[in-house]
C-alpha cells in the first residue's frame, strides 16, 4: 500500500515538469495571440501613416516666367475676359524651354513640360488678372510641380530602379537635380488637399467635396436616426406591452443589427431611388440608408441607457403626480442622455466609415464641386478613398493614405468624445 | 463608368424649396393653433371659476390643437409628395399621341424622362421633338397646379384641424390624456420602423429576384457551375446569354471566409482567454480597448491595406519560394478580413468565458489542475456552445463583408479552393453588377438582387442559429 502511494507520488512528480511546461506553453500562446493583434494594428497604422504623410507636403518649382504678350496671345490693354482665356500653358512651356535650352527632341520637351502641374496655369492666370502690369515682364514664380516630379523630389522614386518601370525618366531627374541644386525647389504644406474637390491630377486632388458630402450625409442620418432611435427605445423600455407585436419589433431590431450593410444599399436602390424616384448620388438618400443602418445601434444603446436609470427617479416623479409620459421626458431621458449620446456618436462613427451601401445608390461619382445641399450629387470620404485606391495613377496612393488618416482622425475624435461622455456618466 | 446622372437634380432643388415652403407654413399653423388653443382654454377656465376647473393645464389644450392641426396635414403632405410624380406621369402619358403610347414601358419611360428633363431645363431644345415639347408644357402646367393645390389643401386641412380642436376646448376635456395617447402612437410608429425596414428589404430584394428567376431558371442559378453575367447587346451575338451559376461565388465567399476564420478564431479566442484568465487587471484595461481599435477601422481602409500592401507582399513571398500567386489572391483578402474580425471574436468569447461560473474554475483548480488544464478541460468544453455561436456570428460577418473583397478579391468567378488564386464573392458581384450605368431591368442588375436575397437569408439564418445557441448557453448557467 505504502509502496503504491510512493509510486503514485513519483509518477505525479515526474509528470509535473511536463504539465508545467505545457502550462508555460499555453500561456505563451495567449501572449503571442495578444501580440499578434498588436502587431496587426501596428503594421496597419504604420503602413498608412508612412504612405500618407508625404501627401501633406507639396513640391513647387521656381520658374523664371516670361509673361510675353506674344505667347499669351493677348493684345496690350486686353480686358479681363481676354486675359482669362489667354494661353498660359504656352507661357509656361516657353519659360521652361528657356531655362533648359539644351532640350531639343520632341519627347524630351514633352517630359520637360510634364514636370509642372496643369494647375500652374490657373495660378498664373490669377496672378495676371490681379496685376495686368505683369504682361511683358519677367518674374520668378513658384509653380506647382507635377505629381511625378514631386515623387522624385520627395525621394519616393530612386535612380537605381530600371528606367522602364518608373514614370520619372532619367532626364527629368537630371533637370530636377539641377533645379534643386540651384535652390529652385521648395516644399510647402498641402493646402490644396483640404480646399479642393476631386481631380484627375493627383497633385490637384483634394478631399473638400468628399468632406462636405460626408457632412451632409451624416446630418441627414443624425436628424433621422437620433429622434426615431430614441423614441423607439423609449417605447420599448417604458410603454411596450408584452405581446406579439413587441416581440416582433425586438426580433427585427436584433436581426437588422446583423444584416450586411450592402443589403441596406440594395434596399435604398430599390425603394428610394427606383420606387420613390429620389435623386441618385445624393446625400439625402445616402443619409436615409445610413440612418436605417445605424438605427439598431442607437436603439440598443439607448435602451441600455434608459434601463440604467434608477427606478427611484421614475417612482418619485410618478408619486408626485406626473404622467408616464412626463416622467419619461422630464426625468428619465435627461438622466439617460449621456448614455444615449454615447451610443449615437458610436453609431454616427460607424456611418461615417461606411461605404458599401453608398456604392449601391450611386455615390461613387467623380465629384469636383462641393455639394451645396442634400440633393446635389456628392460623394463621401470613404467612397473617395475607394475611388482613389482604385485609380491607376501612382500619385493617388499617397492621397488615399492621407485621406484615410483624415477619416481615422475624425473617427478617433468621435470615439474620444463618446468615451469622455461615458466617463462623465459613470462618475455621476 | 462613374459618371453621375445629370437628370433632374435642378428639379429636386426646386421641389425642395417648394416643399419647405409648405412645411414652414404647416409649422406656423401648428404654432398658431397652439397659442390659440392655450389662450382659449385659459379664457374658458377663468370664466368657469379659475384654471383649476380645467382637467389639464392650458398648454395641454395648446398641444392638442397643434397636433390636430399638424398630424393630418402632415400625412396629406407626405402622401401628396409621393403620389405627385406618378400621377402627373399618368396624365401626361395619356395625353400623348397613340403611336408614342404604343411603345414598350421601358422605352416610354425613357421618352417621358426626356420630357421631364426638358421641362426642368436640363436638356437642350434640340434634343426633343414637338410632341415632347408639348408634353413638357403640359407637365409644367400640371406640376404648377399640383403645387398650388398642395399648399392650399395642406393649409386648409391644418386650419380645419386646429379650429376643430380649439372649438372642442371644454373644462372637462381630458386634453393631457389625449395628447399623451397620440404621443404613444408616435413612439410606437418609431419602433415599428424596424419592422418596416425588414419588410422593405425582404420585399425589394424578393420582387427583383422573382423577376430574375422568370428569366433564369432557379435551378440553373443555384446549381450552375459557371458565372459570367455578360448579356448580349444584340440578340444574334455569339455567346448571347450570360450564365448565372451561383456555385463559384458561394465557394469563393466560403474560401475567403474560411481563411479569415483561420486567422480570427485562434488569435481572437486565445487573446480572450489570456486577457480574462491570465492578464492583470491593468494590462487588460489597456490592451482590450487598443485591440478594439481594429473593430473601429473602416472596412475601406482594410480594403486599401489588403490591395496595396498585403496582396503584393504575399505574391512576392510566394514567388520567392517558387509559387505562383494571383495578385488578387483569396489569401490576402481573407487574411485582412481575419484581422478585422479578431476583436469581434475576442469580445464575444470574452463574454462567454466570463459567463462560466467561478465554481467550476475553483473546483478544477482545487483538484490540483493547472490553469491551462482548467481552461482546456473545464472552461472550454463548458463554453463550447457559446463559442460556436460566436464563431457563427463572425462567419456571417465575413460573408456579408463587402469593401475588403471589392478592393482585394478578383472579379472573375473561378471554381477553386486554392487560396493562392483569385476568386470572387457574392458581395463583389453585387457591387460590380450595380455600380455604373445600368438599365434597371436588365437581367444583370436583377441578378444582383437575387444574390442579395441569398446573402440576406444566409446571414439571417446564421444569425438566428447563433443567437439561439448563445441564448441557450447563457440560460444553462443562469
Amino acid at each position: 500500500m505504502s509502496k503504491e502511494t510512493f509510486r503514485n507520488t513519483e509518477l505525479i512528480q515526474a509528470s509535473l515538469k511536463k504539465r508545467y511546461a505545457r502550462e508555460k506553453r499555453f500561456q505563451l500562446y495567449g501572449q503571442l495571440a495578444v501580440l499578434a493583434g498588436f502587431a496587426f494594428l501596428f503594421i496597419l497604422l504604420f503602413d498608412i501613416v508612412s504612405k500618407g504623410t508625404p501627401a501633406f507636403t507639396q513640391k513647387y518649382l521656381l520658374v523664371d516666367v516670361h509673361f510675353s504678350a506674344d505667347k499669351l496671345g493677348v493684345a496690350p490693354g486686353a480686358g479681363e475676359e481676354e486675359l482669362s482665356r489667354a494661353n498660359y500653358s504656352g507661357v509656361i512651356k516657353a519659360s521652361l524651354r528657356e531655362m533648359f535650352p539644351d532640350v531639343s527632341s520632341r519627347s524630351d520637351k514633352r517630359r520637360l513640360y510634364r514636370m509642372v502641374s496643369i494647375g500652374a496655369e490657373y495660378d498664373l492666370r490669377d496672378q495676371v488678372l490681379s496685376d495686368p502690369g505683369l504682361i511683358g515682364q519677367r518674374k520668378d514664380v513658384w509653380l506647382l510641380a507635377h505629381s511625378e516630379a514631386a515623387s522624385y523630389l520627395k525621394g519616393q522614386v530612386s535612380r537605381e530602379s530600371p528606367e522602364a518601370e518608373r514614370r520619372v525618366k532619367d532626364v527629368q531627374m537630371d533637370w530636377l537635380d539641377q533645379l534643386r541644386d540651384d535652390g529652385r525647389t521648395r516644399s510647402a504644406f498641402n493646402t490644396l488637399f483640404f480646399l479642393e474637390g476631386d481631380s484627375r491630377e493627383p497633385e490637384l486632388a483634394g478631399i473638400r467635396a468628399a468632406l462636405q458630402g460626408s457632412f451632409f450625409t451624416l446630418l441627414v442620418t443624425f436628424l433621422l436616426a437620433f429622434p426615431v432611435g430614441v423614441f423607439a427605445a423609449v417605447y420599448l423600455e417604458e410603454f411596450a406591452p408584452r405581446n406579439r407585436i413587441t416581440d416582433l419589433i425586438e426580433i427585427n431590431i436584433n436581426n437588422l443589427a446583423a444584416v450586411p450593410s450592402i443589403v441596406f444599399g440594395l434596399l435604398g436602390l430599390a425603394v428610394f431611388i427606383n420606387f420613390f424616384e429620389l435623386p441618385r448620388s445624393a446625400p439625402l438618400v445616402g443619409g436615409i440608408v445610413l440612418s436605417l443602418m445605424t438605427l439598431p445601434t442607437i436603439i440598443i444603446t439607448s435602451r441600455a441607457a434608459i434601463q440604467a436609470v434608477s427606478p427611484s427617479i421614475r417612482e418619485a416623479a410618478l408619486g408626485v403626480g406626473a404622467s408616464k409620459l412626463q416622467t419619461v421626458f422630464h426625468h428619465v431621458l435627461p438622466v439617460a442622455m449621456p448614455g444615449i449620446l454615447t451610443g449615437s456618436i458610436i453609431g454616427m462613427a460607424q456611418a461615417l466609415g461606411e461605404s458599401a451601401p453608398l456604392l449601391m445608390i450611386g455615390m461613387v461619382a467623380f465629384i469636383m464641386d462641393s455639394p451645396a445641399s442634400v440633393t446635389d450629387p456628392a460623394t463621401v470620404l470613404p467612397v473617395q478613398i475607394f475611388l482613389w485606391a482604385d485609380s491607376p495613377e501612382r500619385g493617388f496612393t499617397e492621397k488615399t493614405s492621407a485621406a484615410i488618416m483624415v477619416l481615422m482622425g475624425f473617427l478617433i475624435l468621435m470615439n474620444a468624445l463618446a468615451i469622455y461622455l461615458r466617463k462623465r456618466f459613470e462618475t455621476k | 463608368m462613374f459618371a453621375p446622372l445629370p437628370a433632374a437634380h435642378r428639379f429636386f432643388e426646386d421641389s425642395i424649396m417648394q416643399s419647405s415652403t409648405v412645411f414652414l407654413t404647416l409649422l406656423a399653423l401648428c404654432a398658431i393653433s397652439f397659442f390659440v388653443g392655450r389662450h382659449r382654454s385659459r379664457l374658458i377656465g377663468m370664466s368657469a371659476g379659475g384654471l383649476q376647473t380645467l382637467h389639464s393645464l392650458p398648454k395641454h389644450y395648446g398641444y392638442m390643437a397643434a397636433l390636430w392641426a399638424g398630424l393630418p396635414a402632415l400625412f396629406l403632405f407626405v402622401f401628396w409628395m409621393l403620389a405627385e410624380q406618378p400621377f402627373i406621369k399618368n396624365i401626361v402619358i395619356s395625353g400623348l399621341p397613340d403611336d408614342v403610347r404604343a411603345m414598350g414601358s421601358a422605352e416610354l419611360g425613357l421618352y417621358y424622362n426626356q420630357v421631364v428633363s426638358y421641362a426642368n431645363g436640363n436638356v437642350d431644345e434640340a434634343m426633343v421633338n414637338d410632341v415632347q415639347r408639348a408634353a413638357a408644357v403640359s407637365y409644367q402646367n400640371l406640376l404648377g397646379y399640383s403645387r398650388g393645390l398642395k399648399l392650399l389643401l395642406v393649409g386648409a386641412l391644418a386650419l380645419l384641424g386646429g379650429a376643430l380642436a380649439v372649438l372642442k376646448v371644454k373644462p372637462e376635456l381630458r386634453a393631457r390624456n389625449h395628447v399623451e395617447n397620440i404621443f404613444k402612437w408616435i413612439l410606437f410608429t418609431c419602433s415599428f420602423i424596424a419592422v418596416l425596414t425588414t419588410l422593405g428589404i425582404v420585399l425589394s430584394v424578393l420582387f427583383e429576384a422573382i423577376r430574375f428567376f422568370q428569366n433564369i431558371p432557379i435551378a440553373d442559378f443555384l446549381f450552375g457551375l459557371k458565372w459570367s453575367p455578360q448579356m448580349a447587346i444584340r440578340a444574334d451575338q455569339v455567346g448571347a446569354s450570360g450564365s448565372f451559376g451561383f456555385v463559384p461565388l458561394l465557394v469563393g465567399t466560403l474560401l475567403i471566409s474560411f481563411v479569415a476564420m483561420l486567422i480570427a478564431v485562434p488569435v481572437g479566442l486565445m487573446s480572450a482567454i489570456y486577457l480574462s484568465e491570465y492578464a492583470s487587471r491593468r494590462f487588460r484595461s489597456v490592451t482590450k480597448p487598443v485591440l478594439e481599435i481594429l473593430a473601429g477601422v473602416p472596412t475601406v481602409v482594410y480594403g486599401f491595406f489588403a490591395a496595396l500592401t498585403v496582396a503584393p507582399f504575399i505574391r512576392e513571398l510566394g514567388e520567392s519560394i517558387g509559387l505562383t500567386v494571383a495578385s488578387e489572391s483569396a489569401l490576402a483578402a481573407g487574411l485582412v478580413m481575419g484581422i478585422m474580425i479578431i476583436p469581434f471574436v475576442m469580445s464575444l468569447s470574452d463574454d462567454i468565458i466570463n459567463a462560466v461560473p467561478d465554481s467550476m474554475r475553483e473546483a478544477s483548480l482545487g483538484m490540483g489542475a493547472t490553469m491551462s488544464e482548467t481552461i482546456r478541460k473545464v472552461l472550454l468544453p463548458a463554453a463550447l456552445p457559446g463559442i460556436v455561436g460566436g464563431i457563427l456570428l463572425a462567419v456571417s460577418r465575413a460573408i456579408g463583408e463587402t469593401m475588403i473583397v471589392v478592393m482585394a478579391a478578383g472579379l472573375s468567378a473561378k471554381l477553386t479552393i486554392n487560396p493562392l488564386e483569385a476568386v470572387t464573392t457574392i458581395t463583389v458581384q453585387i457591387v460590380t453588377l450595380l455600380v455604373g450605368d445600368q438599365e434597371f431591368d436588365s437581367p444583370k442588375t436583377l441578378a444582383a438582387f437575387a444574390l442579395g436575397l441569398v446573402l440576406f437569408f444566409v446571414t439571417l439564418l446564421l444569425n438566428i442559429v447563433a443567437l439561439y445557441v448563445v441564448r441557450k448557453y447563457r440560460e444553462q448557467y443562469e
